[in-house]
């Protein structure tokens, strides 16, 4: 029987395919690969900090390499990384469609993505940029890096996100499978839902900024630089409007991943279903209010006030997620298989990213604080140990259904584990170095934070050995991996009654929903 | 030979010695925010591991013991207890934020200008130093901070507080510290590839030898030209452009620069004799040697004749 990866031949056959399976394969590659890009950035930037003076770099391929490194990590790798693999491959599955609403489109965002990709890339060959991924004018519109480029790469790769966000609404509000009401949906596609509004209303204003900076610097039309009459906190503003939303375009999908693995692992249906599924809406909401915690150092006091009682209030919601899931363990049957794994990583590190954002969030701490290792630590904290954990949590979960191959739970396990030891080495002295006063962005630093910053680098090194053991177990899989049933797990959504891989038309009979998401049984019933 | 504190000898496990007279309340809030997490992060753990624990699947067609989808009690305690507490915690946090901006009307003025990469400090009397901030102890300190280029941003990790440095904009720090010594300032905007030498040193001084510094000239006449040049070449901050070993960085090396010929970037051409260098380092944007970018800044005004005749001097010096 032919399933959507033996269907047709030929890479053309992948290149311009229209089949929302083969577009998630080719994003989880392109991901990937800007993954490896970034990642290999911040090993250079951990090597350089090994000592305090120069060791591998000069100054301005350090600078660069720290803005190549976020500048990927965040427009190629993590913004796009759940939505546009998993999201693309499961979201019409666990909805019951064949495909999603606008499948041309969705090719389409795939090719602007590339388009996007190779710009970037290209300002690297064009001298690289040394701003960092923040843009903060007037540096860069004075800098004589290649930032034109880049801003025109993360100005295109805006689009691609756009369009899947639109993809992703029309295709939940018309292709749930009959029976499926909103409140029958699964949490995953709630939370792409939440996503893809802040995509869609959030990236445009990216788009206005990154065109306004271009034309300041390329004509100088005195917006932004003061030495023609512009106003540097506005590009700020502006900034921060889009890019808080985007911790929310990065972080939403996680929580939507792991509330589907807590399920799963644990056979139980999920505590609060309406309380998860409405919070991602009002995150969404929310988010849009915050921004202006990025500069409590650079504006007035009431400002910062306001946008201090509303960066606690939306961290709220996020809170109650966390206990819904530790309650739905209670009286569960667990199962600690990697996926479980990952999801009780994202716990812990989410946790501790959530507490040091209270730090951040607190006006006076975070005076101290703003622009050192702290901050660096808080959000690798929440990024790789949140997004990133429930990325890998559910590659592992749904790998079965993409590949149709297992891989071997015992490197699984390892792997897990070097990159659980190796990242909080990495991460965690950055905390205390950053509350000692460390600033971020240093090349050189003061010799008393030497130890530091050693432990941190030699942690860089077991996170990377981590994802070598992960691609090799991966690989492996693919090549001879067992192979697997429908529905390994034991799961209850829709996707995991198709075949493992699916077939070109997933569902050969549209499936009927009868019932809620998670509607696992008990054994007792007192 | 100065001593600056080391940040992470003294102080306590997450935070280096507080040194300032009003702000001693930060280091309390900071570990209460840090004890509440410990003690919510131990119980969230606890509670998680003792699920696990209790629920570990042993057959592999097992069920769970329970389907509990909803507590409304227990819900809106883990929904209103966090709530108050960080509502709590905002206050607290408020209230200090409010301190650190508050100004006392009795404070001395100190203009404070970052530059590429370089803290330039004027003093009320009109002194002006470069690298070191003097101020008496025990009393408010007025700082107006000003860029002359970029955003910096200038940062007293003894004295917990920062502020952004913007150009064409002047904003205002409060700074009361109550311990003599020195201590560290950090620039932490980025701008560009000296950012993170653009440090500077806090002179806590007490008030007897605050005025003494106001009031002494810093030449030391004592010493040949030559070798007081060789020292304004490090205090003035010129080593941070210029080498002095033929190797050239954000500036021409200083290497034999004297009666070298210069060419410019407007393709007019001079030999560096005294009255070119006098005028690169007074107005350095009136002939941009060729193959740089025109940022050193303006030292007009920072350097008194004596000083600049010392520089030359060394410069001399270093051609043979
Ligand atoms: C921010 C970096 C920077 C700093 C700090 C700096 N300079 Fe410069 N300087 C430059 C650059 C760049 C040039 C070449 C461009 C030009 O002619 O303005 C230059 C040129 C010069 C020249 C002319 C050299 C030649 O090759 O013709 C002299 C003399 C000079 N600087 C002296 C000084 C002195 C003295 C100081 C310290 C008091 C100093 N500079 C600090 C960047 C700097
Ligand atoms: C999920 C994956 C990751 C994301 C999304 C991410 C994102 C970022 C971002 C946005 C920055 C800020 C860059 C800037 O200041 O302009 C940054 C800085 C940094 N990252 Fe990552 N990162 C990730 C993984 C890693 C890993 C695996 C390492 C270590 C090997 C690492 C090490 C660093 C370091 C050391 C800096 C600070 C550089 C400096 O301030 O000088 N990051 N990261
Ligand atoms: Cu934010
Ligand atoms: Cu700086």
């Amino acid at each position: 029987m032919k399933n959507y990866i033996t269907e047709k031949k030929g890479l053309l056959s992948w290149l311009f395919t229209k089949d929302h399976k083969r577009i998630g394969i080719m994003y989880l590659f392109s991901v990937f690969g800007a993954f490896a890009v970034g990642g290999f950035a911040a090993l250079l930037v951990r090597l350089e900090l090994f000592t305090p003076d120069q060791l591998i770099l000069t100054a301005k391929q350090y600078n660069q390499s720290f803005t190549l490194h976020g500048a990927i990590m965040v427009f190629l790798f993590i913004i796009p990384s759940i939505p546009a693999t998993l999201g693309n491959f499961i979201l019409p599955l666990q909805l019951g469609a064949n495909d999603v609403a606008f499948p041309k489109l969705n090719l389409a965002s795939f090719h602007v993505y590339i388009l996007g990709a190779l710009v970037c890339i290209l300002s690297i060959f064009m001298g690289g940029i040394d701003t960092g991924w923040t843009f903060y004018t007037p540096y860069s519109t004075t800098t004589d890096t290649a930032v034109v480029t880049m801003v025109v790469g993360a100005f295109i790769l805006g689009f691609s996100s756009i369009l899947t966000g639109v993809n992703f609404i029309a295709t939940i509000h018309y292709l749930r499978a009959p029976g499926m009401t909103w409140f029958r949906m699964p949490l995953f596609a709630w939370s792409l839902y939440a996503t893809s509004i802040i995509q869609i209303l959030a990236t445009p204003v990216l788009a206005i900024t990154l065109v306004l900076l271009i034309l300041e610097r390329m004509w100088g039309i005195g917006i932004f630089d003061p030495a023609i009459g512009g106003d540097p906190v506005l590009f700020q503003h502006f900034f921060w409007f889009y890019s808080h939303p985007a911790v929310y375009i990065m972080i939403l999908p996680a929580m939507g991943v792991i509330s589907e693995l807590v399920t799963t692992f644990s056979r139980k249906n999920i505590f609060g279903y309406k309380a998860i599924a409405m919070s991602s809406i009002a995150i969404a909401v929310i988010s849009f209010l915050v921004w202006g915690h990025h500069m409590y150092t650079s504006e007035s006091e009431l400002a910062a006030t306001l946008f201090s009682i509303l960066t606690f209030l939306v961290a709220i919601p996020s809170g109650v997620k966390i206990f819904n899931w530790i309650a739905t363990l209670y009286k569960g049957s667990i199962s600690f298989e990697t996926p479980f794994l990952y999801f009780l990583g994202f716990l812990f590190l989410f946790v501790i990213g959530g507490f040091t954002g209270i730090f951040l969030g607190t006006l006076s701490t975070n005076i101290h604080l703003h622009d050192t290792y702290f901050v660096v630590a808080h959000f690798h904290y929440v990024m790789f140990g949140g997004t990133l954990y429930a990325f890998l949590g559910g590659l592992h979960y749904w790998w079965p259904k993409m590949f149709g191959k297992m891989y071997s739970e015992y490197l699984a396990k390892w792997a897990f584990w070097l990159i659980f030891i190796g990242f909080n080495m990495t991460f965690f002295v950055q905390f205390i170095m950053g509350s000692k006063g460390m600033p971020r962005r240093y090349y050189n630093y003061v010799d008393e934070f030497a130890i530091y910053h050693q432990i941190s680098t030699v942690g860089s090194w077991i996170i990377a050995i981590g994802f070598i053991v992960m691609l090799i177990y991966l690989v492996k899989s693919l090549r001879s991996g067992k192979k697997a049933d429908k529905n390994p797990w034991g799961a209850l959504t829709l996707e995991w009654l198709t075949d493992s891989p699916p077939q070109y038309h997933a569902f050969s009979k549209t499936p009927v929903v009868t019932s809620p998401p998670y509607d696992y049984k008990a054994s007792s019933h007192e | 030979m100065e001593i600056i504190q080391n940040l992470t000898e003294k102080g306590t496990f997450f935070l280096p010695s507080n040194i300032s007279a009003t702000l001693g309340e930060f280091d309390t809030l900071f570990y209460f925010i840090l004890w509440l997490s410990v003690i919510f992060m131990v119980g969230l753990i606890g509670v998680s591991a003792w699920f696990l624990i209790t629920s570990k699947r042993k057959s592999s067609d097992q069920l769970a013991e329970k389907q509990i989808t909803h507590n409304i009690p227990l819900e809106i305690i883990w929904t209103v207890v966090p709530t108050l507490l960080v509502l709590f915690i905002f206050w607290l946090g408020f209230k200090q934020y409010m301190l650190m901006r508050s100004i006392p009307p009795n404070a001395t003025t100190i203009y404070v200008s970052g530059k590429k990469w370089f803290w330039e400090f004027t003093y009320p009397n009109g002194k002006k130093t470069i690298g070191d901030l003097v101020v008496p102890v025990n009393t408010p300190v007025k700082l107006i901070l000003s860029s002359t280029d970029v955003l910096h941003s200038f940062y007293l990790p003894n004295l917990r507080i920062k502020r952004d440095v913007i150009p064409n904009r002047y904003t205002v720090l409060t700074i009361e510290p109550a311990k003599i010594g020195n201590f560290r300032i950090f620039c932490t905007e980025y701008c560009g590839d000296k950012h993170s030498n653009m440090l500077a040193t806090l002179k806590v001084m007490s008030n007897d030898d605050y005025y003494a510094f106001l009031k002494a000239v810093d030449f030391d006449d004592s010493i040949p030209l030559s070798e007081a040049g060789k020292q304004l070449y490090t205090k003035k901050g010129c080593v941070a452009c210029h080498s002095i070993d033929g190797s050239p960085m954000v500036g021409p090396t200083w290497k034999n620069l004297y009666n070298a010929n210069r060419v410019f970037t407007d393709g007019s051409e001079r030999i560096a004799d005294e009255a070119y260098l006098i005028e690169s380092i007074n107005y350095p944007q009136a002939h941009i040697v060729t193959g740089y970018q025109p940022v050193m800044p303006s030292y007009q005004g920072l350097l008194v004749d004596q000083e600049i005749t010392a520089i030359i001097e060394y410069i001399k010096e270093l051609s043979d």
